[in-house]
C-alpha cells in the first residue's frame, strides 16, 4: 500500500485522489484497551495539520487524535459511534474521517508504510 | 460491612398510593396559584411511592454494602482518610446554623460569621499565609480559585504575557485541568528518578510567559521537595508565583508551613487534613490562602470585620470574581474548626510526625516483598511499583482487590503515573500500630499467595457483595437511570 | 507525648515503630526538610479543648445566631427536612466513605447516586444526570463550558438578564478563564426579551443561551417556541431551575432545553447559612460525553448480579488532565443521598403538595402585603409560584423593611435595590408567620 501515510502519533491517512481517509494504525489499536467511544468532529469542520480533531476513549484512558494534513471533514464514520470496537478489530478499514486534502504536498512530510514500520519497531525496543 | 449484596433500588420498592412524608394542612388566605396549563408539566415525575419505614430500611441495608473509615482501615494514597470525629457533627448542631438563610441580616448571623473568620485565621496560621477565602467547595475548586487569583494579580499589574502554568508530571490530574479552566496553557515539568522536580528542566522552562508553578509538597510519591528554597527563588526571580496544592499538607502539620517555604497561594482540602467526612465524594471544602499583598484578589463574597468587631459579608472591587453563590459548604467549616480546636496547637503538631511515622513503618515492613522504587524516608505516603516477584503475573490491581477480602480498603492504584504498577499507601496518623500490623500481615500474605497460587489472587475478591463488575460493558452501553434499566435491550 | 484521643500511639509504640524504621527519633524522618523552613515555635493556636468545652464553645457561637421566620429565597429555600433523611445521612458507612472507586465495596454509594441520577432525570425530563456539581451557579458554569466544548469554535453565550446575579457572576468568572464571551439578553417587564434574544442569535457564533425557570424574580416564564429559535441558530438551550418547582412546572425537556442545571437545595436540604447545597447537571444523551464530573452506570458482575460502577471516566481530569471537560473531582457527594431520600419520601405527590403550599403561602403573603399599601407587586401581570418582587412605597426603604421585620423575628426577603425586595415563602411559613409579617406594615389605626 503506497497510498498510506502515518504520523508519529499513529494516525494514518489513506489517500484516494484529492480525498483521504483518516484513522489509527494497527499498532495504535493494539495498544489501546477496548475502545468505548470515538469523539469526532462534524462534517464541514476544518483542521490544520497537527491539530487535534477528536479522541479515542477506552474505559480508563483517552488518546487525542491529530490531523495528518490540512483538511476539511467530508464525512464521519457513523458506524464507529454505534460500534467503537470496530477500531480494535480492523483499524485500517474502520476509518474515522473522510477528508478533503487541502495541500497534497504536506503528505511528503509524513512517514510511508516502510518508514512507519521501522518507527514502530524502534519504539518497541 | 455486608458480604451479601443488598441489591434493590428504591424504585423497585414502590407501590402506587404509598407515601413517606406528611405535610401541614395550613389554611392560607389565598389558595395555591393556578398557573396557566402551558407552564405546568404534562405528567407527574416518575418518583418512587414508598412509606417511611421502607425508605429507612432500604438505605440502611444499602449502607451495609459500603466501606467507610468507620468500617475499617482505608490506606488510600493522596486521600488522607483519617478518622472523622463524631463531636464535630455535634458542633454543627450546637452552632445553630441549620435554619440560617445566607441572605439574612448580618447582625443575626454573627455566630456563623465568627466561625468563618476564626477558621480563616487558624488556616492562615497553619498555612503561613496572610488570609484565606473559605468559599471554594472542593480541592479542585480551590486550585481553580487560586489560579484565578494569580491571573487577576498579573492582569492587575498590566502583565498580559503570563499565559502559562508549569505543572510537574507527577501532579494530581486536577492541577493541569484547573490551570486549563483558568485559561492557562499547561507546561509539564519533568521529575527526577526520586520523583522530585527536575530543577534544571524547571529553570529551562521559566520565563516571562510563566504565571505560576503548581506544586504539592510532599509530592505525589510522598517525598519532600528538598529543593524548595531554590525552586522558590527561581520562580520568584522569573517574576512568577508559586502555588501550593494542599492535598498533601497532612505530614507538614507541626513541621513546616507552605508560606515559609515560599509559596504565594495555596489551597487546603478540609476533607483531608482537617478530618471532615468525605461523604462518598463530598461535600468537601477547598479554602484558598494567599500571602500578604494578594488578599484583595480573593473571590467575592468576603467576610469582613469592622472596627467594633462586627462581621459583615461584602464584595470587593479587586476580587477576580465569584466562585460560589454564597459562602461555600458552611457545615464543613464548622467540622474543620471543631477538629482544630479539639487538637489544639500541640495535638496538631503531632499529626504530621505520626502520619509520617505510620507510613514509614508500613513501608519498611513490606519493602522486602513489594518493589520500592524510591528508597529513603517518605512522608505521609509512599508508592510501591507492584510486587517484587512478578513471576506469577499478579498485578497491582489484583493485590488491591485481594486486600478487600482481608477487610481493608484498597490503596490508590495506578497513580502516580511515574510507575507502571503504582500502589500508593497513606495510613494517616489515626491508625494504631495494631491496625497497621494487621494490614502488613495481609499484604505479606497476598505476596505469598501471588507466588503460590497467582490465579487465586487474580480472581479476587471473593468476600465482597459483588465481584469483577463488567466496566467495559458499563462504558460501551451506558445505562445511567432506572428508566433506561427498564428498557428492553 | 501527651496522648490525644484521636491518636492511638503510646510512647512505647513510637519507640518500637522508630526501631523498625531504623531511626531514633521522629525528627529523623524529616531530615530532608531544610532547617530554616522548620516551624520554629508551635502554632499560635489555643490549647486543645475537651468535648464538653468544645460543645460549650459552639453553643455560645450558636447563641449569636438568630433563627427567624424565613421569607428569603434567591435560590436557597427553607423547606422541611424529614427526620428520616437526617437519620439516613448519618449512617457512617455512607458519610465516612471516599469516592466509590472500588465498586466491590461501594455499592451503597453507587446505588444511591444511580437513584439520584434517575430522579433528577425524572424531574428535568432529561436522559442523563451526573453525580453532582458544587452548587447551582457552578453547575450552570459547567453547563456553559459543556455547550462551548460541543460547539467547538463558537464562543458567544447569551445569558438572560432574569438569571440570578450570583449565577451570572460565577458564569462571568468561569467564562473569563475559558475565553467565552457572555452577552446579556435584556429583560422585558421581568421576563427574557425573546425578540432581543433572536436579534442576538442572528449575529451568529452563539454556542448556548442560558435562561432560568422560575427566574430570579420568581416569575414562571413562557418559553414556548424559544428552543426552536435557539436550535435554528445551532446553539444549545441551557435552563437553570431550582429543583423543587420541577415537581410541578413544565420540565426543561418539555421546553426543549438541551441542558438542565441548577441548585437542588430546595429538595429539603437545611439552609445551613448557604451550604452544602447541591448543584445538579442533566442533559440529553447526545451530550453525555461532554458531561463533566462523575457518572454512575449499571452493569453486571461476573456472577451476573446487577451492580453499579463509575463510568465514562475517560472524560475526567484524572485521565484527561488539562483536556478534561472539567477539573471537578470531589463533588457534593452525600447531598445526592439527601436528594434521593427526600424525593423517595415525598414522591411526586408530596412534591406537588410542597409546591402548592409554598405557592399558597406566597400568594397569601403577597396579597396581604400589597393590601397594607406599603408595597406593590413589581410584575403584577406575570405568574409566579412561590417568590415575587415587591416595590416599596416611599418614604419606606428596603433597609427599613428588612430591619423592622428582623426586629420582629422575620427575614423579610432579599434586598434587590433601595426600594424593592425579593420575597419567597414555603410550607415552613405558617399562616401566623404571614400574618405577623403583614401586621408589621399595616398602617397604624388611629
Amino acid at each position: 500500500m503506497s497510498n498510506i501515510y502515518y504520523l508519529p502519533s499513529h494516525e494514518y491517512i489513506r489517500v484516494e485522489g484529492a480525498e483521504g481517509y483518516v484513522g489509527i494504525s494497527e499498532y495504535a489499536a493494539s495498544q489501546l484497551g477496548v475502545v468505548t467511544y470515538v469523539d469526532t468532529p462534524e462534517e464541514g469542520d476544518t483542521f490544520a495539520a497537527g491539530e487535534d480533531f477528536g479522541a479515542v476513549e477506552s474505559r480508563k484512558a483517552a488518546s487525542d487524535l491529530f490531523m495528518p494534513v490540512d483538511a476539511e471533514v467530508l464525512e464521519v464514520n457513523d458506524e464507529l459511534v454505534d460500534n467503537p470496537r470496530l477500531l480494535n478489530n480492523a483499524p485500517l478499514e474502520a476509518w474515522i474521517l473522510k477528508v478533503r486534502i487541502e495541500d497534497p504536498s504536506q503528505l511528503d512530510g509524513l512517514m510511508d508504510q516502510k518508514a512507519y514500520d521501522e518507527f514502530v519497531a524502534a519504539q518497541q525496543h | 460491612m455486608n458480604r451479601k449484596l443488598y441489591d434493590k433500588l428504591i424504585f423497585e420498592l414502590s407501590r402506587p398510593g404509598r407515601h413517606g412524608a406528611d405535610l401541614p394542612s395550613y389554611n392560607y388566605s389565598h389558595s395555591a396559584c393556578t398557573l396557566p396549563e402551558g407552564l405546568l408539566r404534562e405528567t407527574a415525575p416518575e418518583l418512587p411511592e414508598v412509606d417511611e419505614p421502607t425508605v429507612v430500611r432500604h438505605y440502611t441495608n444499602s449502607s451495609t454494602n459500603n466501606f467507610g473509615v468507620d468500617t475499617g482501615f482505608y490506606p488510600l494514597g493522596s486521600c488522607t482518610m483519617k478518622y472523622n470525629p463524631k463531636v464535630d457533627e455535634a458542633a454543627v448542631a450546637d452552632a445553630a446554623v441549620e435554619n440560617l438563610h445566607p441572605a439574612q441580616p448580618a447582625d443575626s448571623v454573627q455566630g456563623a460569621l465568627k466561625i468563618y473568620r476564626t477558621l480563616e485565621k487558624a488556616l492562615a496560621e497553619v498555612g503561613g499565609m496572610a488570609e484565606f477565602s473559605l468559599n471554594p467547595f472542593a480541592g479542585a475548586h480551590g486550585e481553580y480559585t487560586g489560579l484565578m487569583v494569580i491571573r487577576r494579580y498579573f492582569l492587575g499589574k498590566g502583565d498580559e504575557t503570563r499565559t502559562r502554568v508549569l505543572v510537574p508530571d507527577s501532579a494530581h490530574g486536577t492541577n493541569p485541568a484547573s490551570a486549563a479552566m483558568a485559561g492557562f496553557e499547561v507546561v509539564e515539568v519533568k521529575s527526577l528518578a526520586d520523583g522530585t522536580v527536575d530543577i534544571d528542566d524547571l529553570a529551562g522552562k521559566l520565563d516571562s510567559t510563566v504565571a505560576a508553578l503548581m506544586m504539592t509538597n510532599p509530592n505525589t510519591v510522598g517525598m519532600f521537595e528538598k529543593g524548595i528554597p531554590q525552586i522558590a527563588s527561581l520562580v520568584h526571580d522569573a517574576g512568577a508565583l508559586l502555588y501550593y496544592d494542599g492535598a498533601n499538607l497532612n505530614p507538614m502539620l507541626g513541621i513546616a508551613r507552605p508560606g515559609d517555604m515560599g509559596f504565594d497561594v495555596m489551597h487546603i482540602n478540609l476533607h483531608k487534613t482537617f478530618a471532615t467526612p468525605h461523604g462518598g465524594g463530598g461535600p468537601g471544602a477547598g479554602p484558598v490562602g494567599v500571602r500578604a499583598g494578594l488578599e484583595q484578589y480573593l473571590p467575592n463574597p468576603r467576610v469582613v470585620e469592622d472596627a467594633e468587631g462586627k462581621l459583615t459579608v461584602e464584595c470587593g472591587n479587586e476580587a477576580f470574581g465569584r466562585v460560589s453563590s454564597w459562602l461555600g459548604n458552611y457545615t464543613v467549616y464548622i467540622k474543620a474548626l471543631a477538629y482544630i480546636l479539639t487538637m489544639g496547637a500541640e495535638g496538631l503538631a503531632w499529626v504530621g510526625p505520626l502520619a509520617t511515622l505510620n507510613a514509614n513503618y508500613v513501608k519498611e515492613s513490606l519493602k522486602d516483598l513489594y518493589l520500592l522504587p524510591i528508597d529513603g524516608p517518605c512522608k505521609h505516603e509512599f508508592v510501591f511499583d507492584g510486587l517484587i516477584d512478578k513471576s506469577g503475573g499478579v498485578t497491582t490491581l489484583n493485590v488491591a482487590k485481594r486486600l478487600l477480602d482481608y477487610g481493608f480498603h484498597a490503596p490508590t492504584i495506578y497513580f502516580p503515573l511515574l510507575f507502571h504498577e503504582s500502589l500508593m499507601v497513606e495510613p494517616t496518623e489515626t491508625e494504631s500500630p495494631e491496625t497497621l500490623d494487621a494490614f502488613i500481615e495481609a499484604m505479606r500474605a497476598i505476596a505469598h499467595e501471588a507466588k503460590e497460587n497467582p490465579e487465586f489472587v487474580k480472581n479476587a475478591p471473593y468476600d465482597t457483595p459483588v465481584s469483577h463488575p463488567d466496566e467495559d460493558k458499563a462504558a460501551l452501553e451506558p445505562c445511567l437511570t432506572y428508566a433506561e434499566l427498564m428498557e428492553p435491550r | 507525648m501527651n496522648s490525644h484521643r484521636y491518636l492511638p500511639h503510646t510512647g512505647e509504640d513510637i519507640a518500637r515503630m522508630l526501631r523498625c524504621c531504623g531511626v531514633t527519633a521522629v525528627d529523623d524522618l524529616y531530615a530532608d526538610v531544610p532547617p530554616q523552613l522548620r516551624l520554629a515555635k508551635g502554632y499560635d493556636l489555643p490549647q486543645g479543648m475537651s468535648e464538653p468545652e468544645l460543645r460549650g464553645y459552639f453553643a455560645a457561637l450558636g447563641r449569636l445566631n438568630r433563627e427567624m421566620a424565613c421569607f428569603a429565597g434567591a435560590g436557597f429555600y427553607r423547606h422541611y427536612t424529614p427526620s428520616a433523611v437526617t437519620s439516613i445521612l448519618s449512617r457512617s458507612e455512607f458519610a465516612t466513605a471516599y469516592t466509590p472507586y472500588q465498586p466491590e465495596i461501594s455499592q451503597g454509594t453507587l446505588q444511591y447516586i444511580f437513584e439520584y441520577q434517575s430522579m433528577m432525570c425524572a424531574l428535568t425530563g432529561m436522559e442523563v444526570s451526573n453525580a453532582s456539581i458544587y452548587d447551582g451557579a457552578t453547575a450552570t458554569a459547567e453547563a456553559v463550558n459543556m455547550a462551548v466544548a460541543s460547539a467547538r469554535r463558537r464562543k458567544r453565550v447569551l445569558l438572560s438578564a432574569t438569571v440570578a446575579p450570583a449565577v451570572a457572576q460565577v458564569l462571568a468568572t468561569y467564562a473569563s478563564g475559558a475565553g467565552i464571551v457572555i452577552e446579556v439578553i435584556p429583560e422585558d417587564r421581568g421576563t427574557t426579551s425573546i425578540p432581543e434574544m433572536e436579534k442576538m442569535l442572528g449575529a451568529g457564533d452563539v454556542a448556548a443561551v442560558v435562561l432560568s425557570q422560575p427566574n430570579y424574580y420568581g416569575i414562571v416564564e413562557d418559553y414556548s417556541g424559544v428552543a426552536d429559535k435557539i436550535h435554528a441558530a445551532k446553539a444549545l438551550m441551557i435552563l437553570n431551575s431550582h429543583a423543587s418547582p420541577l415537581g410541578v412546572l413544565r420540565t426543561p425537556a418539555e421546553w426543549g432545553a438541551d441542558i438542565a442545571c441548577g441548585e437542588a437545595q430546595s429538595l429539603g436540604m437545611p439552609l445551613n447559612y448557604g451550604g452544602p447545597g447541591l448543584g445538579y447537571l442533566c442533559c440529553r444523551k447526545s451530550l453525555m460525553r461532554k458531561l463533566p464530573g462523575r457518572v454512575v452506570g449499571a452493569t453486571t458482575d461476573r456472577e451476573g448480579r446487577r451492580c453499579f460502577v463509575l463510568t465514562l471516566q475517560a472524560r475526567e481530569q484524572h485521565i484527561r488532565r488539562q483536556k478534561a471537560t472539567s477539573n471537578i473531582c470531589s463533588n457534593q457527594g452525600i447531598m445526592t443521598l439527601h436528594a434521593a431520600a427526600y424525593l423517595s419520601l415525598m414522591g411526586a405527590e408530596g412534591l406537588r403538595k410542597v409546591n402548592e403550599l409554598s405557592s399558597a403561602a406566597a400568594h397569601s403573603l403577597a396579597e396581604g402585603l400589597v393590601a397594607t399599601g406599603a408595597f406593590a407587586l413589581r410584575y403584577p401581570e406575570r405568574p409566579f409560584l412561590n417568590e415575587f418582587v415587591l416595590d416599596i412605597a416611599a418614604p419606606l426603604t428596603a433597609d427599613e423593611v428588612i430591619a423592622s421585620a428582623a426586629a420582629a423575628g422575620i427575614v423579610a426577603g432579599v434586598k434587590l435595590d433601595g426600594s424593592s425586595i425579593l420575597v419567597a415563602a414555603t410550607e415552613m411559613c405558617t399562616p401566623e408567620d404571614i400574618n405577623r409579617y403583614v401586621e408589621l406594615f399595616k398602617p397604624a389605626r388611629k
